[in-house]
């Protein structure tokens, strides 16, 4: 039997929420970078789903580019961090605050 | 050669030269920087050449590997906007990388990879390619903030960015992906023709969102816009200058391409949703700047409130729309590059240069580059002859065409607001003496100097002569089947 795009299209929505409110909630660098993973792979699984629905390849080619993208945004993500641990000893982003609004 | 190939060609020779300038600049160690910064400055040059050829070649209709790509007079006016603003960048940070100490080989390796997915966002004529050039941009970027390592603002700076940079990218793709569940296609024609057949569904609007959400983001737009003052002020300050006119102009020309062509039929929704948020950038990016004191950060909220101004001509739309928000993008370019030239010149005494008292007294010193500085501030503030006058006159004027009229009010009374910020510089450079026993100098930097007269000078010229410009902003919009 096959399972119907809705509740795929469910998943990626709870999965975007969970990395969304990671992003915004968690501190620690690590945690963040796995908050916005979260959020590329739910818009990957969406694109996956829908692609199927569609009877079309175009999504599922996108998604390679996706997770391309997304390998080389956390290198650049974590060389940051390392960056900042050699600093200050801590990837607490909170202690990032030399400049205010 | 394939027809394909030849209209990439110029992505593809900046791509090449780009990996080139990076291993020369390890091959090369350290005291090479003019050498390399030539080296970057030629690749643009040839690239420029390439665009030149690829644009003669290619026919401006074709939608090439399978409906990715277009090479129209719109994508070509980018392009050579961008390749123009890069190489002024380079021009600015080779005196400012040798005075600070840093390699210059990664650095510019890095503006022309950033420049490679600008050209690519500009030429996108598919969700996907558009977001694939966005993301090179936006990663080669991110770096380029923290590029000062020495530095824990440059560090603070980087991070920041990356982070919302990475949270709005997955915002935008989650939108697309949206999209794409609704429509069932990525491409930006045949989503015109999806959305104008039916009533959309709740899912594309939603997406719709969520795409205008990551779109303001990269455009520095109010309530997007938390990131912009921290990364202008604490990135190096040639990158501050390469982000408030390259990513912020191709961030716009994606945003006009998407949502003036792909997603035309869902207008009245999108309109004031766009609308509004230009509304609160102009007001709160003049309100904002009127309070620092530090002119990185001032500049910054006046880069808000600039993308403010531009976001005016999107919701405007149309053929004079388009033309207005091109010709403005080339106007903010040539004056925000002027300015942080005159920026870069004082900020080089380590910490000094950056807040407002430190351009006391400097007209006496340096009468030719506070000039310059006058001239750049009233181009901001848009009064004439210069630059900034048309740029708003026409912008304001295709507004008032479309039936805007409350929306130019609110960006006339607010251009009258930032007169006071940008005017108090010219004050402390005219009618203030330096205080306290070592008042700021500007530094000896040959080639940011040229560059400051060559902006001053296209900052007159385009303000005395709009006409050829105009026209060559006015040839692009036919391409998006606007009238």
């Amino acid at each position: 039997m096959t399972i119907p795009t809705s509740n795929f299209v469910i998943l990626a929505a709870i999965l975007f929420a969970i990395g969304a409110a990671g992003v915004l909630l968690r501190r620690s660098g690590i945690s963040i970078l796995l908050g916005i993973e979260l959020m590329l792979n739910a818009a990957n699984l969406a694109l996956v789903a829908f692609g199927r629905q569609h009877g079309q390849l175009d999504a599922q080619v996108f998604v390679f580019f996706v997770m391309a993208v997304a390998a080389a945004e956390v290198a650049v993500g974590l060389a940051l961090l390392v960056a900042i641990f050699r600093k200050q000893q801590s990837i607490d982003v909170d202690r990032l605050n030399v400049m205010r609004w | 050669m394939r027809p394909d190939l030849i209209a990439l060609l110029p992505e593809l020779v900046l791509a090449a030269l780009a990996m080139g300038v990076l291993l020369a600049g390890l091959a090369s160690g350290r005291a090479r920087h003019g050498l390399l910064a030539g080296g970057a400055l030629v690749s643009l040059a040839v690239t420029a050449l390439a665009l030149w050829y690829a644009a003669a070649a290619t026919d401006p209709a074709a939608r090439l590997f399978s409906g990715m790509f277009a090479l129209d007079r719109f994508a070509v006016y980018f392009k050579a906007l961008f390749l123009l603003s890069s190489a002024l960048v380079i021009l600015l940070s080779v005196d400012y990388l040798k005075r600070n100490d840093y390699r210059p080989g990664e650095y510019l390796a890095l503006v022309m990879f950033a420049t490679v997915g600008m050209m690519t966002m500009a030429s996108g004529v598919n969700l996907a390619a558009i977001y694939v050039g966005l993301e090179l941009m936006a990663l080669s970027t991110y770096i380029l903030a923290g590029y000062f390592r020495r530095e824990v603002k440059s560090h603070e700076a980087a991070t920041k960015y990356f982070v919302l940079g990475a949270f709005s990218s997955g915002v935008l793709l989650y939108g697309l992906s949206l999209i794409y569940g609704t429509t069932g296609t990525l491409d930006l024609g045949a989503l015109t023709r999806v959305l104008a057949a039916g009533k959309p569904a709740t899912a594309t609007m939603v997406g719709m969102a969520l795409l205008a959400c990551g779109f303001l983001f990269k455009v520095a737009a109010v309530p997007f816009h938390v990131w912009t003052p921290d990364v202008y002020e604490g990135a190096p300050t040639p990158i501050t200058a390469f982000m408030s006119v390259g990513p912020k102009a191709a961030g716009f020309a994606m945003f006009l391409r998407v949502f003036l062509v792909g997603l035309a039929p869902l207008a009245a929704s999108w309109i004031w949703l766009v609308g509004a948020a230009a509304v609160l950038t102009m007001i709160w990016g003049n309100v904002a700047a009127l309070t620092q004191d530090n002119v990185k950060r001032m500049l910054a909220y006046s880069s808000i409130a600039h993308a403010g101004y531009a976001l005016v001509g999107l919701v405007a739309g149309g053929a004079a729309g388009v033309n207005s928000v091109l010709f403005y993008m080339l106007v903010y370019t040539v004056t925000n590059l002027g300015a942080f030239g005159f920026v870069i010149m004082l900020e080089s005494r380590g910490y000094a240069g950056e807040t407002v008292s430190d351009y006391a007294g400097l007209a006496r010193r340096h009468p030719t580059a506070a000039f310059g500085m006058l001239l750049f501030m009233l181009s901001l503030g848009g009064i004439p002859p210069t630059a900034g006058f048309m740029g708003k006159l026409y912008l304001f004027a295709a507004a008032v065409n479309a039936g805007y009229v409350w929306l130019v009010v609110v960006a006339v009374v607010m251009s009258a607001v930032s007169l006071y910020y940008y005017l108090r510089i010219v004050l402390q450079m005219y009618l203030r003496e330096g205080e306290g026993v070592e008042p700021a100098e500007l530094v000896v930097a040959p080639w940011t100097e040229r560059v400051i007269w060559a902006c001053g000078l296209a900052v007159l010229v385009i303000g005395i002569l709009p006409a050829p410009f105009l026209a060559a902003a006015r040839a692009t919009a036919g391409v998006l089947g606007l009238s």
